[in-house]
């Protein structure tokens, strides 16, 4: 084989590569480096109740969602009806994280599209959110009754994403077990 | 169009921006040229490729916050490259950690030239042999 | 009406693209001269009808028609006339169509220009950019159509994206594409020669002020680019080895190999297939540029907002164009060779060795930009390559290049004598070695060992490039006694020497001080005082600001007063900061507002950047560089001595 092929040859595996980075998927989406890992300590007051306090021994005995939102956040507020609808169905817990924040226009907000949490903790510094690796909101976690963190969803909940991601994976474990 | 929105939705929150913000300073310069230097190196991870030292978004602010803290309670810059890697993975750094995976890419730039100039040495080895030519009345324009 | 007749005008460019395309590369293999002629009236035809159809987008975007959906997504009705023409080339569909229009102009160039080639030649290199065009027009009516309408139409415009509201959107992507799409020229001559077997070295010559003349855009619309992000963006740097950076800038690296390169194959009739191989990289690189920027693959803050399905189009066509050119090249360069020889101390030498250092500078820029995709598709784990790693990469090859740059110049063809050589290098490199050290030294009063090399070797280079220059301009018996081309080498050296400075001082002895600042506060930032006298609000167009009034005094004299701003637009909502600069060339104090602190004061980045714009002044005399050489006589000979021919016909039928 002579060396002018060797060009040719380059080319074509770097467009090969190029074919499969394009189907990789969003560049954007960074994956939590928290799966299969204990989810992050966290204990904070909640948002309606400062006295009353809420963290990850909350989360412990059973499967639970974690889900980082906000008044500012647009999609937050397009995914709360699905979260309603979760949550009346006794479908799964969900503990919320309050991220960054105003206290009184997150408890407005609860107040008039209706509240999905059993609690949402007040993170008003976004301490607790840099330490689950929080970049965006909204953010929902999924836990297992031993505390691991099994998947991370970047952005909102919708029907078909809880089937696919979070029902899925539920099963999966359950049926592993 | 989700993704767009939800980069609308995550670009409102440097409008929170405009809220207390504390810039740091520190009293020992040398602390300060070590802040000024980490800050530079981590990655806004709200943002499409800059540094947390040159984006005004809340999460930049945060990080920043918490470098500060961090070199207060005097940790390492090792230590702080850890928490931040822990929380966002090696994609928080702009300079690729000298593991066994990124040694590679170090040493790439070296290995590439060593190459080069290997290639170079077996032409002009060629050429040197062959017949110069006569030049005498050649232009040497470029 | 009109954005139907802009579709319906692409459409019939893409008609003429495909016979531009076909029928002279046709013409071409069977030696039909009239197939051949029609590329040029194809290509004639075909300019004007992409033309008409860009003329139609600009009308939409002048008369606020909404009812464009590209219009309705970028702009908005009280958007400055001046940026409203500007957006249209400010985001994917428009500037794609830009490109298009380019692509066009410059193959109109071609055919104007080419009356000195063979008719069969000028005819596949019509036929291959009419390819191109092709590509680009089916990928803009299928994937990505400007003139889209958006039923029912809207009220008002979602604005133009605020950080392109400035007249650097104006200049700096037409100038950039002119470039870019400029090194089509060389491509399409190689492809031409390939085809026709005609590899001698008279295709080299024809190639080259083409080439020159890409380079000569592209090194402007880059540092342009440059020059925009510093003032623009409000953090003071002026590169950032973002992806889209990258991508115009490893088509430079390879160009600029292409030039040197192409002076040898003209010269001796050397390494044919090798510079045959860099014009073929040179425009791969090119479409392989567009193709991340647009595809969505990778994270930057230029990329179009843009989707997969238009990246695997613009893949498609490139696997296309570059996997034909280079099975053309893999057939035809191993019966390429020559007998020419050259001594170890020669030109010839010295510009393998700027070969080899460039191309692994742009191999190095390519694998800095696509490794974090291949470390995450591998391991599954995203890491970041940013300025720690392409600074440090990017200098490995590049120090040896700037040391020999000084050293090389003047090197003979074929064979150079040392004595002569040494001789010829002994005072430059000893002034440069003076200067490299004692400047920083003394004036700066810093040192370091990177510091010094930067200094010397652009001194020497500065030094070097000065020499037939200087020469010239002594001479007493009236002529230049230098041609244009060499004149031209050496203005183009001399401005890297100027960028090498430039970038050496500012990387070395920059100045930056994030404060907080109230009003009636000052502070002290490299010798400056800084005092913020006031603050107030500003209305603008569409924006609403606050300005910050900052006045700088050295040791008490007045230096200047900025008015940094930090901008809210009205519909996009996002802030924005404009900075304050002063400029100079020998410094620059640069102001840009931060945050609003609690107290009534603000954050503000205030830094000093000594040189800089010797950044922007060196590429800009680089490029003044190539337009001289590309003037020299043996491009104006040819025109004489056809004029000659044509008035001794006439004379001969008189």
């Amino acid at each position: 084989m002579n060396r002018f092929v060797w060009p040719l040859i380059a080319v074509a595996a770097l467009l090969v590569f190029l074919v499969m980075g394009l189907r990789h998927g969003d560049p954007r989406a960074l994956p939590s480096p928290f799966i299969g890992k204990p989810a992050p300590e966290f204990e904070l007051p909640t948002l309606k109740n400062p006295e009353v306090t809420v963290g990850t021994d909350n989360l412990a005995g059973k499967y639970a969602l974690v889900n980082v939102w906000a008044t500012w956040c647009v999609m937050c507020r397009s995914e709360h009806p699905f979260l309603m609808q979760l949550a009346q169905r006794k479908a799964i817990p969900i503990y919320g994280i309050n991220w960054r924040d105003s206290r009184p226009d997150a408890i407005r907000w609860l107040d008039q599209l209706g509240d999905p949490y059993v609690a949402s903790a007040y993170d008003e510094d976004g301490r607790v959110g840099i330490d689950w690796g929080v970049y965006g909101a909204p953010e929902t976690f999924l836990i297992d009754p031993e505390g691991t963190v099994i998947y991370k969803h970047l952005g909102p909940l919708d029907p078909q994403v809880w089937e696919r991601e979070f029902v899925a994976r539920m099963n999966q474990r359950e049926a592993d077990q | 169009m989700k993704h767009a929105l939800l980069f609308a939705c995550l670009m409102l929150l440097s409008i929170a921006a405009m809220a207390i913000d504390q810039e740091r300073r520190f009293d020992d310069p040398e602390l300060q040229a070590r802040y000024e230097h980490l800050i530079s190196e981590v990655r806004c991870l709200q943002c499409q490729n800059q540094s947390i030292k040159d984006s005004n978004v809340t999460l930049a602010a945060d990080l920043r916050r918490e470098i500060a803290r961090m070199i207060d309670e005097g940790k390492t810059d090792e230590e702080i490259a850890d928490f931040l890697v822990t929380r966002y993975g090696e994609f928080a750094l702009y300079r690729p950690r000298m593991t066994g995976k990124t040694l590679v890419l170090w040493i790439v730039p070296f290995l590439l030239v060593l190459l080069g100039v290997f290639a170079l040495v077996r032409v002009v080895r060629h050429r040197v042999a062959l017949p110069v030519g006569d030049d005498s009345d050649e232009r040497q324009d470029p | 009406m009109i954005p139907e007749i802009g579709q319906f005008a692409l459409i019939l460019a893409l008609s003429l693209a495909v016979c531009q395309a076909v029928l002279p590369l046709m013409g071409a293999h069977r030696g039909d001269a009239a197939m051949m002629g029609v590329g040029r009236t194809a290509a004639a035809g075909q300019f004007v009808f992409v033309a008409v159809a860009f003329g139609c987008l600009i009308w939409a975007f002048l008369s606020d028609d909404f009812s464009v959906l590209y219009v309705a997504n970028h702009s908005q009705l009280s958007l400055p006339t001046m940026y409203k023409v500007s957006a249209v080339w400010g985001a994917h569909e428009g500037s794609l169509l830009m490109w298009i229009l380019i692509l066009a102009g410059w193959t109109l160039a071609v055919s104007r220009f080419s009356s000195g080639l063979p008719d069969a030649f000028a005819a596949r290199v019509i036929g291959v950019l009419g390819v191109l065009s092709v590509g680009f027009l089916l990928f803009a009516l299928l994937t990505s159509n400007p003139f889209e309408r958006l039923v029912p139409a809207a009220a008002d415009g979602g604005d133009l994206n605020p950080l392109l509201q400035d007249p650097g959107l104006a200049i700096h992507p037409p100038l950039l594409y002119i470039g870019y799409v400029g090194f089509s020229v060389a491509f399409a001559f190689a492809i031409a020669a390939m085809l026709s077997g005609d590899l001698d070295r008279t295709w080299a010559k024809w190639t080259r002020p083409w080439t020159t003349v890409a380079w000569m855009f592209l090194t402007l619309g880059i540092a342009l680019g440059s020059w925009w992000a510093y003032y623009e963006l409000g953090w003071g740097g002026w590169w950032f080895w973002d992806a889209v950076e990258n991508a115009s800038f490893m088509p430079w690296l390879v160009g600029t190999a292409l030039i040197h390169s192409l002076a040898v194959t003209e010269k001796r009739g050397l390494f044919k297939s090798w510079t045959l191989l860099l014009a073929i990289t040179a425009f791969s690189l090119s479409l392989l540029g567009t193709f991340l920027v647009r595809s969505g693959i990778i994270v930057s803050v230029h990329a179009f907002a843009t989707d997969p399905t238009r990246g695997f189009f613009i893949l498609a066509f490139l696997a296309i164009v570059v996997i034909g050119a280079l099975t053309l090249y893999a057939w035809r360069a191993p019966s390429l060779d020559s007998d020419a020889g050259f001594s170890l101390l020669s030109r010839e030498t010295f510009l393998l060795l700027n070969n080899v250092l460039l191309v692994v500078a742009a191999a190095l820029v390519l694998i800095g930009t696509l490794s974090p995709l291949v470390i995450e598709m591998a391991t599954g784990g995203k890491i970041s390559i940013g300025p720690p790693w392409f600074n440090v990469a990017f200098l490995v090859p590049t120090l040896p290049l700037i040391v020999l740059v000084g050293m090389g110049m003047h090197v003979a063809w074929r064979k150079q004598s040392k004595s002569a050589w040494l001789r010829t290098l002994r005072v430059p490199a000893i002034a440069a070695a003076v200067l490299g050290i004692v400047v920083p030294l003394f004036i700066y009063g810093r040192e370091s060992i990177l510091l010094f090399v930067g200094t010397t070797a652009s001194a020497w280079i500065v030094i070097s490039a000065l020499i037939p220059i200087v020469r010239s301009v002594r001479r007493t018996d009236g002529s230049s006694g230098i041609t244009r081309s060499v004149l031209g080498m050496s203005v183009a050296h001399l401005g890297l020497g100027l960028f090498v400075i430039g970038v050496t001082i500012v990387s070395a002895f920059s100045v930056e001080s994030d404060r907080a600042l109230s009003p009636g506060e000052s502070i002290e930032v490299a010798g400056y005082e800084f005092e913020m006298q006031g603050l107030r609000n500003v209305q603008g167009p569409n924006f609403s600001a606050i300005e910050a009034e900052i006045e700088i005094r050295d040791d008490g004299e007045y230096v200047a007063t900025l008015r940094p701003q930090k901008r809210q637009y009205l519909v996009q909502k996002s802030w924005m900061t404009e900075a304050g600069i002063y400029p100079g060339l020998d410094k620059d104090l640069f102001v840009a507002l931060g945050d609003q602190l609690g107290n009534g004061g603000w954050s503000v980045r205030i830094q000093y950047k000594p040189m800089i714009r010797f950044i922007w002044l060196g590429a800009l005399v680089m490029a003044l560089g190539g337009l001289i050489a590309i003037t020299d006589r043996r491009y104006r000979v040819k025109v004489r001595k056809e004029s000659e021919a044509v008035a001794a016909g006439a004379e001969a039928t008189a």
